[in-house]
């Protein structure tokens, strides 16, 4: 292929990126974010994890080391498949508290310290450099495969790697630090990145098909030709798994995928919220997958069909090119650029974050110390342009390191390298996620122990500084290195944490980031509104004027003030400090935030009374629910009162009709009758049976009358009693044959218990009396049984007084009037058996609450049945009392 | 009333011991993928080998999405979360679980927050 076809090719790629990147920025700017917010692109922007190094570099790993490369890929696989409770917590915690980038998420949990986020940082650097070096000697030697066909063209080659640094540094700075957004996302760069993993994974998977059905003869050919790489003698030794690389491998690729800051800044900054992990939770595992598929396939056949002296690393462009798929090659060393690009732009826009936010700003703000200037200072243009400058200083210094180191061949290990180094910040950050217990010392002394290990014995080796130590045979230098700088950095961090006590800041952060809930408010604040407007000012230095104005006056409404100052509530303070820390860094923000508010120190007395206020809301929410529950039964009775009367209004009217019938009927007798008297003309005899009748008439009259009365005295309270000792068998004796005169012609069986009725009861013996006939009478009225009986019986409860149920086996009582027959005036609606005036039960009532005793309907008793409960003494004083407890 | 009362607590239940399925998830497959060559390093430099892994790799990435998909319809299948199906409440100690009342009452209300994961 020419090599202009190529350059051109490159460039109009390269263009195509940065249209793309510019196209969804302006989407973006102008809300339309709905395609660009979708999880399929936060899903393909994850694949900045496929680096150039795995590009190029997983056949030339599977040549050398058989299936050993898949470690790489699996370790993700295994995180991505406790994605649903793990790094959807991850996500949700560092979105609450405005996380910027791993080091600050370290330094929020830990007491928002800076050093700790200053030293992650350093890690994050280190690792970093050569690993960008990697990927510009990938892209210059994947230029080299094609120029080296015309020797001529050799001498544009050199500048390559320049030219691509040059090119990414202005993209990355273009578009990596158009905004100090407080959520940090950058949708021009995800965009063209999630582009990019399509371009890369379409290129791998074609050569992959073009190797297994154009270069072999389909699966089993492959498969064949697998074991018999695998039986090469000359392969025997490194394609053997051991098992210590293999868990080895596998941890560290696996911390990797969480501790890489490109990795947190596409998996935790760029995400709007947690739900996309949903479906990146297997998707993701799926496009590793989909890009290891082919690298073993691709490795034995360009083993196979390439000279022995041809870099295995260089397999997908070579074999192509080789077999003269020109365009297949292209496309491939689209994909192999893709890969290095991606890595590095986002590579770079997370440790310039981490630069600016860590190193510069506040060595900045600490040599500053309060100049005159201060007010108007633009913190904004300062924290943008120390981030470009760490843009550059981050690719300068890959592409230094890449001169420098010459393109040697040791490139390639640095990918295992960084990771190794990026996996020492795994033990704080897991830690600090899910122990209360875990301490800044604890996290200063683990993430340091193991830097400083990590350093000596694999990073200064790997760069021909120093020795690994000398191991005795068999045991593995990576393993040994990877296993042992884990095992120190645990260790210590939670030694330390162990034996330290943290302080107050530190306490809340560790109880916000544990239970993934949003800081508790602190109350140590100094009063005053005029603090208010430093405090706006300093927003204004790192927002700008309008977006700082705006955040105060929505802060003022929401505390309903107006203007632009609000009250320095915790509340406040809070969301304030998040919000900066969004820009800047959580430990800048809160050391701002603090100078500016003349904020004193947190105390462990402020903790405890964040406790109380916690507590108080608390009781306060049960208190609540309480009164909620005391009110819904109220309210239930309420209802029931209210049937109760509505149903007792009609019954009023209608009894208003029947006394009035009641007193009219015996009125209009003796009228009549002293009518007739009046005659001249009567016989003796005549004469006596119309008084008879008018005397008789008149009774009725009385005995309706006594009744109202003695149902008012009773009510009112004022009936006396006379309390004396008598029989209950008795009573109920002399209450069966008064109340044979009711309806005498019926004949009732009586079923009674004698033995038990023998009991003394300690009472009002008339009144009860009078409670035991009419109940007895009622039943003698309106049992409608064939053969009526009627069954009494007597329960003694132990000091709780003593019981009569009397029972008949008539139809009983309907349960809708169940709740009305002890009322006044209440009359079952059947006029045939109405013989009184419904006045009966009411003064049963009353006397009984009298008693201190009480009547009640029992149901389901297969007739009617009335339960009559007696207290054991008589309430003390005249007038009526509360019934006894217990009582049914 | 009460047949809804009992769709919601065995919907929630559901999504529960989905919750714990996916905590197994993880744990399980790393057993398998390290237990086999720690036992059988030999085996794997051999195509039998290379056809487990990546058997095991793709029945691994289906399971997740299984999941997933069985999660997202159990947390459809509860509505909107319910505030008392949150176990952690009582796990933690007093300012854990008060700071989370404190929540619940309604003092703050942040839509980026959803109640802490289930147990």
């Amino acid at each position: 292929m020419p090599f202009e076809t190529l350059v051109a090719g490159c460039l109009a790629y390269v263009a195509l990126m940065f249209a793309v990147a510019f196209w969804a920025d302006r989407a973006a700017a102008r809300g339309r974010v709905r395609w660009l917010d979708h999880p399929l692109v936060y899903t393909l922007s994850l694949s900045v994890y496929c680096s150039a190094w795995t590009f190029y570099g997983a056949v030339g790993y599977a040549s050398r080391s058989g299936l050993e490369f898949a470690t790489i890929y699996l370790g993700p696989t295994i995180v991505f498949a406790g994605s649903w409770w793990g790094l959807r917590r991850l996500v949700r915690v560092a979105r609450t508290h405005h996380v910027t980038s791993i080091a600050d998420l370290v330094s929020a949990r830990f007491g928002k310290s800076n050093p700790l986020a200053a030293l992650v940082t350093l890690i994050g650097v280190l690792a970093a450099t050569p690993y960008i070096a990697l990927q510009l000697q990938s892209v210059r030697l994947s230029f080299e495969v094609f120029a080296t066909a015309r020797p001529e063209d050799n001498g544009a080659v050199g500048g390559t790697a320049l030219w691509v640094a040059v090119g990414l540094a202005l993209f990355t700075i273009l578009f990596g630090t158009r905004n100090l957004a407080a959520d940090e996302r950058h949708h021009g760069v995800v965009t063209a990145i999630a582009l990019e993993a399509v371009v890369k994974l379409l290129a791998f998977l074609a050569l992959g098909v073009f190797v297994v059905w154009g270069l072999a003869d389909g699966p089993a050919d492959i498969i064949a030709r697998i074991a018999r790489a695998a039986q090469d003698p000359a392969n025997a030794e490194g394609w053997q798994l051991r098992p210590d690389r293999w868990t080895a491998l596998n941890i560290v690729s696996a911390a990797a995928i969480l501790t890489l800051p490109r990795m947190f800044q596409v998996m935790v900054i760029e995400a709007a919220d947690e739900d996309r992990l949903r479906m990146a939770g297997w998707a993701f595992p799926a496009y590793l997958f989909a890009m290891s598929l082919f690298v073993l396939p691709i490795a034995v056949m360009g083993h196979e069909l390439m000279p022995a002296d041809a870099n295995p690393d260089l397999y997908v462009l070579t074999l192509p090119d080789a077999a003269g798929q020109d365009m297949l090659a292209l496309l491939v060393f689209l994909g192999g650029f893709s890969a290095a690009t991606s890595m590095v732009v986002v590579s770079a826009i997370a440790l310039a974050t981490m630069i600016s936010n860590h190193w510069l700003t506040p060595v900045w703000l600490a040599l500053r110390k309060r100049p005159a200037d201060e007010e108007t200072e633009d913190l904004r243009g300062l924290v943008l342009n120390s981030r470009r400058l760490a843009i550059l200083a981050m690719v300068g210094a890959g592409w230094v390191y890449h001169e420098a180191s010459g393109g040697s061949t040791a490139l390639a290990a640095m990918g295992l390298v960084a990771f190794t180094g990026v996996a020492q910040v795994l033990p704080a950050m897991i830690g600090g996620l899910l122990w209360r217990g875990a301490n800044r010392f604890g996290a200063y002394a683990g993430v340091g122990s193991g830097f400083l290990l990590w350093l000596v014995i694999v990073y200064l080796p790997s760069l021909g500084i120093g020795s690994p130590p000398p191991l005795p045979e068999g045991v593995d230098p990576l393993a040994f290195s990877i296993f042992i700088t884990l095992a120190v950095n645990s260790l210590a961090f939670v030694t330390c944490s162990i034996f330290w006590f943290p302080d107050p800041v530190e306490r809340l952060q560790g109880l916000s980031f544990v239970s993934a809930v949003e800081p508790p408010r602190n109350s140590s604040l100094a009063r005053g509104d005029d603090r208010a407007e430093p405090l706006l000012a300093m927003a204004r230095r790192v927002w700008g004027p309008d977006p700082a104005l705006l955040f105060f006056r929505a802060e003022a409404a929401a505390q309903g003030k107006s203007g632009y100052l609000p009250d320095l509530t915790p509340r406040f303070l809070t969301r304030l400090e998040r919000r900066l820390a969004g820009s800047i860094g959580s430990a800048t923000a809160h050391a701002m935030v603090e100078r500016a508010a003349g904020r004193t120190s947190l105390t462990v007395a402020d903790l405890m009374q964040v406790a109380d206020e916690a507590q108080r809301a608390k009781e306060e929410t049960q208190r609540l629910e309480n009164a909620s529950i005391e009110l819904a039964r109220t309210a239930r009775q309420l209802r029931e009162a209210n049937e109760k009367l509505t149903a007792l209004s009609v019954q009023k009217d209608a009894f208003l009709d029947q006394i009035s019938h009641e007193l009219r009927t015996p009125m209009t007798s003796i009228r009549a009758f002293s009518e007739f008297l009046s005659e001249p003309d009567l016989t003796d005899e005549e004469r006596r049976k119309f008084a008879g009748i008018i005397h008789e008439e008149a009774g009725r009259l009385t005995r309706l009358l006594d009744n109202l009365l003695d149902i008012s005295v009773l009510e009112s309270g004022q009936a006396q009693l006379s309390v004396s000792a008598s029989n209950l068998h008795d009573l109920i004796g002399r209450a069966l044959t008064a109340a044979s005169a009711t309806r005498p012609e019926r004949v009732f069986g009586i079923d009674r218990d004698p033995i038990s009725e023998h009991v003394p009861v300690i009472t009002d013996a008339d009144r009860l009396l009078q409670v035991l006939i009419n109940v007895i009478a009622n039943s003698r009225k309106y049992c409608d049984a064939e053969r009526p009986w009627l069954r009494i019986r007597v329960t003694r409860r132990d000091g709780a007084g003593t019981q009569i149920d009397i029972v008949d086996n008539g139809s009983g009582i309907d349960a809708g009037q169940q709740a009305l027959i002890f009322e006044k005036f209440s009359r079952l609606n059947d006029p045939a058996r109405a013989g009184g005036a419904g006045l009966g039960l009411a003064i049963c009532r009353e006397i009984m609450l009298s008693l201190g005793g009480e009547i009640s309907y029992l149901p389901g008793q297969g007739g009617a049945a009335f339960r009559i409960s007696l207290p054991a003494r008589p309430p003390v004083g005249r007038g009526r009392v509360a019934p006894p407890e217990g009582q049914a | 009333m009460p047949e809804r009362r009992l769709f919601l607590e065995r919907a929630s239940f559901r999504r529960r011991r989905l919750g714990d399925a996916a905590r197994v998830l993880p744990v399980a497959a790393a057993l398998l993928l390290l237990l086999p060559v720690w036992w059988l390093p030999r085996a794997f430099a051999s195509a039998g080998g290379v056809i487990w892994i990546f058997a095991f790799w793709a029945v691994l990435i289906v399971l997740i999405w299984l999941l997933h998909r069985a999660l997202i319809r159990a947390e459809a299948a509860i509505g909107t979360a319910d505030p008392r199906a949150d176990p952690e409440a009582d796990r933690q100690g007093h300012p854990g679980a008060a700071a989370r009342a404190d929540r619940r009452a309604g003092a703050r209300s942040d839509p980026d927050q959803d109640p802490p994961d289930a147990l």
